[in-house]
């Protein structure tokens, strides 16, 4: 139909046109979250180090920490990596709900309010890695090459993030119980995540859960590298980059199919 | 008002329906004991039932009618903010909707950022507004506030940076909804003539009102919205005496 020629065509000079609109939405999540505190933007770095040394002082004593070799860094990848899927989702998630007294008076595409939400997430992600950096220098971790390889697993984390974040917006849309439930979720989802107890103290009955986990799967891939200096298993890495796929499909459909009844409803 | 033979809007057959259901049913538990016990009703209301005219370029353009005459979900339409139920809407031309324009700030930024915030919302790029800042916060005359977040201002100066910054460019097609009655009376009169200048440009206008008399005035053609459905199109002189001899036989 013509009209589907017209979005379809649509879409690659809508983003053009509407980049400098998502980088403002970007920059504004980041600015406005530090705003009126002193440290500002370190906060970005000094969250994430704070809690760790938390964690890494109740773990080591209470548990002598699993018996994982450099706590520290163990920690302090699982937990980054999985702050950053449920900010990122969560915000996405409130995206479309959140603009709607924007969405009904100028037209923007709508994904650029879930994408924008997402990225400015990811943002202060890429910043903590400096943290991650320097723990792992303080801690003696080896810096290798393989290091670089772990951008793969951490894009096909981005873009799982985004699919699974196109999904629960479209779905709180409509059934606003999702916030309540997916806050839930999140919760069993970090304990059901090896991220702060290595993976093999779980009964081997559950292991499906770590087995299907795309979550588990990036972290395990930048665990080899942050930690061991190794490259990781491939299968992990392919694992994540289907879930991701399969994702960002489904998020996209979902969302194009449902976008035009938005305004309807929030 | 010279009239260019080139259609900028085309609505053909648009029909628009809204479902107002008696409580909305938005949480997963309602929704599920609804669908058990078969009571997902919806009442169909259509906003807009069968609407169809043609927008030629430099045309100032009226709509007139009753509350929920349709008025303003048609321009939503036109807005590309709702997709019609059935029907096109054709629009050609750079668009810039002067509604509601206090949406898109953000309290927490100064003036400055947004500025750049909301301009970027309404499309514009980083380049068009570095080149225009200093022209909007003249105008505006918040050159004192500038830099002090939005929360802290008064509603009037809200609407007037909002008003500054919308009318920046030289649209082609200008969206107005209702009078633009912003700040006190000095900048009334300052936004008057700024849409003044704005509407004796080659811009088309669609224009909103309740009022005849603006109508007559500002547009040179008119169309008459009853209940969703098109009553009279043709010059805004025929149509709003149209109008208004249908108001005083109702009253």
């Amino acid at each position: 139909m013509a009209t589907e020629k017209i979005t379809g065509h649509r879409f690659l000079y809508n983003f053009r046109k509407y980049k400098f609109l998502l980088y403002q939405l970007v920059s504004r999540d980041i600015k406005t979250k530090y705003r009126k505190s002193v440290l500002g933007v370190f906060w970005s770095f000094l969250e994430p180090l704070l809690t760790m040394i938390v964690l890494t002082i109740i773990f080591s004593t209470l548990f002598k920490g699993f018996g994982v070799e450099n706590y520290p860094v163990y920690l302090l990848t699982g937990r980054l990596i999985f702050t950053f899927f449920s900010g990122g989702t969560m915000a996405a998630m409130r995206s479309i709900r959140g603009s709607a007294s924007i969405l009904k008076t100028v037209y923007v595409p709508k994904y650029i309010y879930s994408l924008s939400a997402i990225l400015s997430n990811f943002v202060t992600f890429l910043l903590s890695l400096v943290v991650l950096f320097l723990v792992m220098a303080a801690t003696n971790a080896p810096f290798t090459i393989y290091i670089i390889f772990t951008s793969l697993p951490i894009l096909a984390l981005l873009f799982f993030t985004i699919g699974v974040g196109l999904i629960l917006a479209t779905v709180n849309v409509f059934f606003r119980d999702l916030e309540h439930l997916y806050g839930v979720f999140l919760t069993l989802l970090m304990y059901a995540t090896p991220i702060f107890y290595p993976p093999n103290i779980v009964p081997a009955s559950f292991r499906f859960i770590q087995d299907y986990n795309p979550i588990f799967a990036v972290i395990e891939c930048c665990r080899s590298a942050f930690l061991y200096g190794e490259l990781y298993d491939p299968h992990q890495l392919i694992f994540a980059l289907i879930s991701a796929a399969v994702a960002m499909i489904v998020g996209l459909a979902l969302f194009y199919k449902y976008q035009d009844k938005f305004i309807l409803h929030v | 008002m010279k009239h260019l033979e080139k259609t900028v809007i085309n609505v053909e057959n648009v029909k628009m329906k809204f479902n107002l259901s008696k409580e909305r049913t938005d949480n997963l538990k309602e929704y599920f004991i609804k669908f058990l016990k078969r009571e997902l009703n919806y009442q169909p209301f259509w906003a807009l039932k069968g609407v169809s005219f043609e927008v030629k370029q430099g045309d100032k353009f009226g709509i007139i009618g009753l509350n929920g005459a349709g008025k303003s979900t048609l321009l939503k339409l036109i807005a590309g903010v709702m997709k019609p139920t059935e029907g096109h809407i054709q629009v050609k031309g750079s668009m810039v909707p002067l509604l509601e324009m206090g949406a898109g700030f953000d309290p927490d930024y100064t003036g400055r950022e947004n500025i750049f915030l909301k301009g970027a919302l309404l499309g514009y790029t980083r380049r068009f507004l570095e080149e225009k800042f200093d022209e909007i916060v003249e105008f505006s005359e918040l050159e004192d506030f500038i830099d002090v977040p939005l929360k802290n201002y008064s509603s009037g100066m809200r609407a007037r940076l909002a008003f500054s910054i919308a009318t920046m460019v030289e649209p082609e097609i200008l969206i107005v909804d209702e009078v633009l009655s912003v700040g006190d009376a000095k900048f009334q009169q300052k936004s008057r003539e700024k849409m003044q200048s704005l509407l004796n440009e080659d811009a088309t206008v669609l224009f909103v009102s309740h009022s005849t008399l603006q109508v007559k005035t500002i547009c040179n053609r008119a169309i008459w919205l009853n209940q969703g459905e098109l009553i009279a199109e043709g010059s805004a002189e025929e149509v709003c005496d149209l109008y208004d001899e249908w108001i005083s036989e109702e009253s």
